[in-house]
């Protein structure tokens, strides 16, 4: 017998040992729902896969009686808009803050300390501030998922800066490269796909700023509405939107792995 | 062309190295061997301009040398000397446009055109030229040597500075690289730097060996005194050894053998 540290399933089985938790669940949702309907039909609180069907049907492809608006693909968009703007707009900052910070020993020293400070508020306890400062429109929402993303990118950044072996900088200059043609030439390339990398692990905390946002002052998008029908126990709504959240999530870490990959071939498998 | 007058290097108080006083006159090969923490690196740093001596003058044509590296010297570390995200064309085309001047060092039309053609030259003359479109993390150990020695020729250096180029490779690929850094030696008219751990390696390639060491040793104090060239060996050209065996003259006969 092998010892369990040497013991790797085979390629099939895999597939079905990753598979079957998620189906188990799925099984134990139906069982318990189905217990609670029978007993009670208006249950409300672990609907049925019908029922779910039904509400996203409402929202999704029914215009709303009141506005007329498809509320479902409305919030959609509204979300995305924010959450990619504000990624955006940290990733921007962040990507100039790692590489200057980084690169240039003279910056870091003025600026490194501050980052770190900043880096430590928790960017939730400033929305109030951010409320008053920007009002309760979009930019707010925007605003705290870049204060609360940009410190992660940009240390990430600055360290995976240092990180690039000293010989390259110092061979740079022997060829009679000066500083801003290291930093475009050697340094900017090399981050490009760091970058990426920090934007993905920080994807998770932009839709949790995002969502925060939402439920405390919005008129539309993912979070506002599940915290909305929250009021009347709709899990028929709450349920749908969370599964089709961690969908756009999976797909969005997904695509910029796959970006990733594509734009630098060279980075593959850890080459150095 | 390079004096060294009196030079020491000390870390914390620590003499790293002290008392060098040699002479180098342009054109020649100087190997430098010793121990591990002899100093012999440190003595290369110096003169790239990464560390500067903590007591003495270390002069090229008369003045101080810099105290950053600069296109007048040339490097191949042993590993991490090329730049990663550039295919081998690449690599050696942006030796071209870091030596202009400009914020991007990114090369346009005609002077573009020309920095392809000396780069596939180069690329040609140490053996890459079926190679320009591979990143170094598709070469062996011995390609990226070529490749970081045609980078660092293509910036026009006078004097070119190897830390320890081959230590990581195969003999046979070692005998290759001998071969051709002799040659682009002669061809370019370099005056070359090698530290070696080899001290064969260094009598066969050098016209000049210095052997790094403590003179003088203090059992109770061991960091109390740095090392210095012990020995300064003139090497006689006409006497050189034998060369190892190429990889091509080792697999020769063998191929030929399997072919009958």
């Amino acid at each position: 017998m092998k010892r369990l540290i040497n013991l790797t399933p085979p390629p099939a089985s895999k597939l079905f040992l990753g598979l079957l938790p998620f189906a188990l669940l799925l099984l134990l949702y139906v069982v318990a729902s189905d217990a609670r309907l029978a007993e009670n039909a208006n249950d409300k609180l672990l609907p049925a896969f019908s029922q779910m069907g039904e509400a996203i049907d409402r929202m999704a492809l029914e215009p709303s009686k009141r506005t007329g608006e498809y509320l479902f693909w409305q919030d959609t968009a509204s979300s995305l808009k924010r959450l990619g703007l504000g990624v955006l707009i940290a990733a921007a900052i962040g990507l100039a803050l790692g590489l200057f910070t980084g690169a240039l020993p003279l910056v870091h020293a003025g600026v490194s300390p501050l980052l770190t400070v900043v880096s430590l508020i928790p960017p939730l306890a400033i929305l109030p501030v951010l409320f008053i400062l920007f009002g309760l429109g979009e930019a707010s929402k925007v605003i705290l998922i870049a204060i609360g993303i940009t410190p992660f990118i940009a240390r990430d950044l600055q360290r995976r800066t240092q990180e690039i072996p000293s010989e390259q900088l110092v061979k740079a200059q022997t060829l009679g490269a000066n500083t801003s043609q290291i930093m475009v030439r050697v340094l900017l390339p090399q981050l490009m796909p760091k970058l990426i990398d920090a934007v993905r692990l920080s994807l998770g905390a932009g839709w949790l700023f995002l969502i925060a946002a939402e439920a405390i002052a919005a008129t539309d998008g993912l979070g506002y509405r599940i915290f909305l029908v929250r009021r009347y126990m709709s899990m028929d709504v709450i349920l749908p939107y969370v599964a089709w959240i961690t969908l756009l999530a999976f797909l969005f870490d997904w695509l910029l792995a796959t970006l990733s990959r594509r734009l630098f071939p060279w980075n593959a498998q850890g080459a150095h | 062309m390079i004096e060294v007058k009196n030079v020491g290097k000390s870390y914390d108080g620590n003499p790293v190295l002290e008392r060098l006083n040699v002479t180098v006159k342009e054109g020649e090969f100087v190997t430098l061997v010793g121990a591990s923490g002899c100093g012999k690196s440190t003595f290369l740093k110096m003169l790239l301009g990464t560390e500067s001596p903590t007591s003495g003058e270390l002069l090229l044509d008369g003045k101080p040398i810099a105290s950053e590296p600069g296109p007048d010297r040339g490097i191949v570390f042993q590993q991490y000397s090329v730049f990663p995200h550039m295919t081998v064309l690449e690599n050696v085309m942006a030796a071209v446009g870091f030596a202009q001047r400009g914020l991007t060092g990114y090369l346009f039309g005609s002077k573009r055109k020309q920095a392809r053609l000396d780069a596939e030259a180069i690329l040609t003359e140490v053996g890459l030229g079926h190679a320009l479109k591979k990143y170094p993390h598709e070469l062996s150990g011995g390609m990226k040597q070529r490749l970081a020695i045609a980078q660092a020729l293509l910036g026009k250096p006078r004097i070119l500075l190897l830390d320890e180029p081959f230590g990581a490779l195969d003999p046979g690929i070692r005998a290759d690289m001998h071969e051709l850094v002799l040659r682009l030696w002669q061809e370019h008219k370099l005056t070359i730097f090698m530290v070696t751990h080899d001290i064969k390696e260094g009598f066969h390639l050098g016209t000049r060996l210095w052997v790094f060491d403590k003179l003088r040793h203090d059992p109770h104090a061991p960091q109390a005194y740095g090392a210095t060239i012990t020995y300064d060996l003139p090497i006689d050209h006409s006497a050189r050894q034998p060369a190892p065996q190429t990889t091509e003259q080792t697999i020769a006969p063998l191929l030929a053998e399997a072919a009958s």
